[in-house]
């Protein structure tokens, strides 16, 4: 992938497909250490320790056995090839915790890119859903959720377009607004 | 800065919209973006931008945008699905942000297919 938030849109739709009704989204910047910390963790159907192992390997997939897809291993590679480091652990009924580490000084390290672009797509498109968003830059954060925007809309879709356009916008303001401080 | 004020009155506007659009009873048009690894991977995230954007612009009723998974084809993606009531479903495939305001401008306001980017076309 082009960009890691084009990884977190994928490692969602995971935690969306496994039921989740909230998925909490991190992402952590640490400019002095010059490392990323991305979490998806959800309240999803989970996995089997079998399954976890196995999702993990994308060579793990032959037409005999389940269908593996390939957006773990991809996620797990762009954080590895960094000098980075991820790991999944889940609990059947409980949920499912992925995290991935990076190295921003990598020369392999891949940009980030549009947060906003995937945070939007991840809330709007799915409205039976809850999504808390958190994105710190060193000391600053900003904390987005999905269920104080729905209060606000009073049974306005978020898939409304012009909802989805703000949205967009808030989170891409108060972002910038992170690194000016 | 944008504020949680502005939302209200965006929710204020988009009710009165959804009032309209129920009193006149017409059955909406459905785009569906395919959200899979493939999808993703091959650009659907900016083609979803692309067509809330210029729907929202352009103050379209009657036409909702949602996703779905692995279409299927996904050495085609990203694809959109374009379902209008009492027609045949058009497939576009290999879409990008610029042919998806096409489809927008073309397809739903106008009601004129964008044939060069069906599925039929490209696959000929
Ligand atoms: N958050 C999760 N909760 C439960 N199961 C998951 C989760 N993430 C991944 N899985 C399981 O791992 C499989 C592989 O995931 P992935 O590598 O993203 O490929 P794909 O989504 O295309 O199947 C999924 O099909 C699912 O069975
Ligand atoms: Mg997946």
């Amino acid at each position: 992938m082009r960009e890691l938030s084009l990884n977190i849109l994928d490692i969602a739709q995971n935690s969306i497909a496994a039921g989740a009704s909230l998925t909490e989204i991190v992402v952590a910047e640490n400019t002095r250490e010059k490392t990323l910390l991305i979490g998806i963790y959800d309240n999803g159907k989970g996995m089997t320790e079998e399954q976890v192992r196995n999702v993990q390997d994308p060579f793990f997939t032959t037409r005999t056995t389940r269908k593996v897809g390939m957006g773990i291993p991809l996620f797990k590679m762009a954080a590895e090839q960094t000098g980075g480091s991820f790991t999944i652990t889940s609990e059947v009924g409980v949920g499912t915790r992925v995290e991935a580490r990076f190295k921003t000084d990598s020369i392999d390290f891949t940009p980030l890119g549009d947060m906003s672009s995937t945070i939007t797509t991840i809330v709007c498109m799915n409205e039976d859903k809850d999504f808390i968003y958190i994105r710190s830059v060193d000391d600053e954060k900003f904390e987005f959720s999905s269920a104080e925007i729905k209060a606000i809309l009073d049974g306005v879709p978020l898939s409304e377009p012009s909802v989805m356009s703000w949205v967009e916008g808030y989170i891409t303001e108060h972002t910038e607004q992170l690194f000016k401080n | 800065m944008k504020s949680l004020e502005e939302l209200l009155a965006i929710k204020q506007k988009a009710q009165a919209q959804i009032a309209a659009r129920d009193a006149d009873g017409k059955d909406g048009t459905r785009v569906v973006v395919g959200m899979a690894t493939c999808g993703i991977a091959a650009g659907a995230r900016p083609v979803l931008k692309a067509l809330t954007e210029e729907i929202a612009k352009r103050d379209i009723k009657h036409v909702s945008v949602t996703q779905t998974g692995c279409i299927g084809m996904c050495q085609y993606e990203p694809i959109i699905e374009v379902f209008e009531p009492g027609k045949e479903k058009v497939t576009y495939v290999k879409m990008t942000a610029e042919k998806a305001v096409k489809v927008v401008t073309e397809h739903l306001v106008n009601g004129n297919p964008v044939i060069e980017y069906t599925v039929g076309a490209v696959t000929e």
